[in-house]
């Protein structure tokens, strides 16, 4: 059984739409990206979730709750990091997580989780004077502190270092081993290509595909690229009647075949049978990025 | 090998965790950031004390006057003093306390927990009126053992007074907390209803050289220092006025209610 259904959310702001229409389901124990550009509809969607805003149609039920109607029950059971929000600048981290912790019936040890999330050394520190990525990595702390079933991520690494960065994917995927169900709302490819088994990608208030990683990018067209110096000339056609090919193009000596599925052993046997070397042979893949630009079109006027 | 033992300790002892109760933590964690502020605290607590105490250095003042109605000036002056500590944390103070968590998002943030956010604007009343206390009993123990003015002759009638009057101030208070869209337009009208209480309760000129018109619009503005000095030195507080400090906090609270908004 799912533990979040969103079943043909809408949601408007005053006259503008914000969530035309998502509908899809989290299984339990999955890392679950919800990947679109800023103001797709994404915060939007996971805010209704979160019981924060009330949705103008559809359904949703999280862990089998209405997020409304059993909202107290909700918040017990589901971690929730927001987008932008502060503390007061005089509270010091360690303040932080333990008041924090005193709101959930079993909270995790409040030391252990600053620990965990480099944060050992700032206990005594204001969180005015914080820096951005200590923030954030508290923001983390204070989402995880009611041990949730269910964390809702929204931004996760915005503001992070590299390194920290590498560390906030590090921990997530030691929450999941947990059991948590974890929900990562992010615009940054690279992130939900490590960390999320499957992904929806959210765009004008639209679910466009639903997939693993793997998946959305093989399900693009020309997803794979081969470049090659041919040892001797061949017919475009020994290629192009191939199922897995998409197009041949040929600049100066050098051919470029785009295509999908096993593309690489499909042509290299072609060329083979017609006893043609291939020179220089490069494979590109594609990425998740091109898949993403491929669904939802290019970058906006940014 | 030590570090695993104890870690399988802490683990094993996890669940036995006892989390302090919520409402409390949350009232501790307020009440320390509130401390953090001293200058406010010192000002909001003591300021009326140190301005009678700074008058009744002066022996002229300390003399009882016919402009007075025969009594000294300490006497005459010390209720309009009460007016300050009430409105410096009930204008001032918490209306911009509870702009400042909204604009930043703690409200919100706490809105995603299981702790209800109206439990901050709780603690939040609480600790401001607990302060208006503490700074009113200061200054009735330094009017009435430093300088001897005698004690509220209607002791009743004053935390009657009190009360109401006090409660009609943080109403407003909570008015500019709701409709101010963000911290610095709250201390900016924060700072304007402070002034205005200021001067209807003859702290900045003392009442004898305010028009009459101006001392009786002035019996009716919160904190309500006419029925403040009728409880303290004359023959207990009008009943009008008091009502008239009841109708102003609940019709005030009302309207913070409807106009409140979270986020």
């Amino acid at each position: 059984m799912p533990v979040i259904e969103v079943n043909q959310l809408h949601k408007r702001y005053r006259d503008q739409v914000a969530v035309h229409d998502v509908s899809f389901s989290v299984e339990e124990g999955e890392i679950f990206g919800v990947l679109g550009r800023n103001g797709a509809g994404k915060t939007t969607t996971v805010e209704c979730i979160e019981g924060l805003r009330s949705p103008d149609g559809g359904s949703i039920s999280v862990l089998g709750l209405h997020p409304a109607r059993d909202r107290a029950e909700l918040r017990r059971v589901l971690g929730i990091q927001l987008q932008a929000s502060e503390l007061p600048d005089k509270l010091r981290v360690a303040e932080a997580i333990e008041l924090y912790a005193s709101f959930y019936p079993s909270p995790a040890d409040p030391r252990e989780l600053l620990e965990r999330w480099g944060l050992g050394a700032k206990r005594n520190t204001a969180f005015g004077n914080l820096s951005g990525g200590q923030k954030q990595r508290l923001s983390i702390a204070l989402a995880l502190v009611g041990n949730p079933r269910v964390a809702i991520l929204d931004e996760l690494t915005t503001g992070l270092d590299p390194q920290a960065r590498r560390d906030a994917w590090e921990s997530i995927e030691q929450i999941r081993r947990g059991g948590v169900t974890v929900v990562l709302v992010t615009h940054f490819m690279e992130e939900a290509e490590r960390l999320c088994d499957r992904i929806a990608v959210i765009d004008a208030g639209r679910v466009v595909a639903l997939d693993t990683p793997a998946g959305l990018v093989a399900g693009l067209i020309g997803g794979q690229r081969l470049r090659f110096r041919p040892s001797i000339p061949f017919e475009d056609a020994v290629l192009t009647q191939l199922a897995e090919v998409e197009s041949v193009r040929r600049s100066g000596p050098h051919v470029e075949v785009t295509g999908g599925g096993d593309l690489l052993h499909a042509v290299t046997s072609a060329l083979a049978r017609h006893q043609v070397v291939p020179g220089d042979l490069r494979l590109e893949q594609a990425t998740l990025d091109d898949a993403f630009v491929a669904l939802t079109g290019p970058a906006a006027e940014n | 090998m030590n570090e695993t033992a104890s870690a399988t300790r802490t683990m094993a002892r996890a669940p036995q965790r006892r989390a302090p109760r919520p409402f409390r933590a949350l009232a501790v964690a307020e009440t320390r950031l509130f401390l953090r502020d001293p200058v406010t605290v010192l000002l909001a607590i003591a300021l009326p004390s140190v301005i009678l105490a700074g008058l009744g250095a002066v022996p002229a003042l300390r003399e009882p006057a016919d402009v007075f109605g025969g009594i000294r000036f300490v006497d005459y002056f010390a209720p309009s003093l009460l007016a300050i500590n009430i409105a410096v944390l009930g204008l001032q103070n918490l209306p911009t306390g509870l702009a400042t968590y909204r604009e930043k998002g703690v409200l919100r943030r706490l809105s995603a927990t299981p702790m209800n956010p109206s439990a901050v604007l709780v603690v939040q009343l609480v600790i401001n009126l607990v302060t208006v206390a503490v700074g009113t009993v200061l200054m009735l123990a330094v009017a009435v053992y430093a300088f001897d003015v005698p004690a509220p002759r209607h002791p009743v009638g004053f935390v009657l007074t009190f009360l109401l009057g006090t409660s009609a101030v943080f109403a407003i208070g909570l008015v500019i907390a709701a409709v101010a869209p963000r911290a610095r337009i709250a201390a900016g009208i924060g700072t304007v209803a402070f002034m205005l209480t200021q001067f209807f309760a003859g702290v900045y000129l003392p009442k004898y050289l305010l028009p009459e018109v101006v001392v009786r619009i002035g019996e009716f503005v919160p904190p309500g220092i006419g029925a403040f000095q009728g409880a303290w030195t004359g023959d207990g507080p009008a009943p009008l006025q008091l009502a008239a400090m009841a109708v102003i906090a609940v019709v005030a609270t009302a309207v913070a209610a409807r106009f409140f908004r979270w986020e």
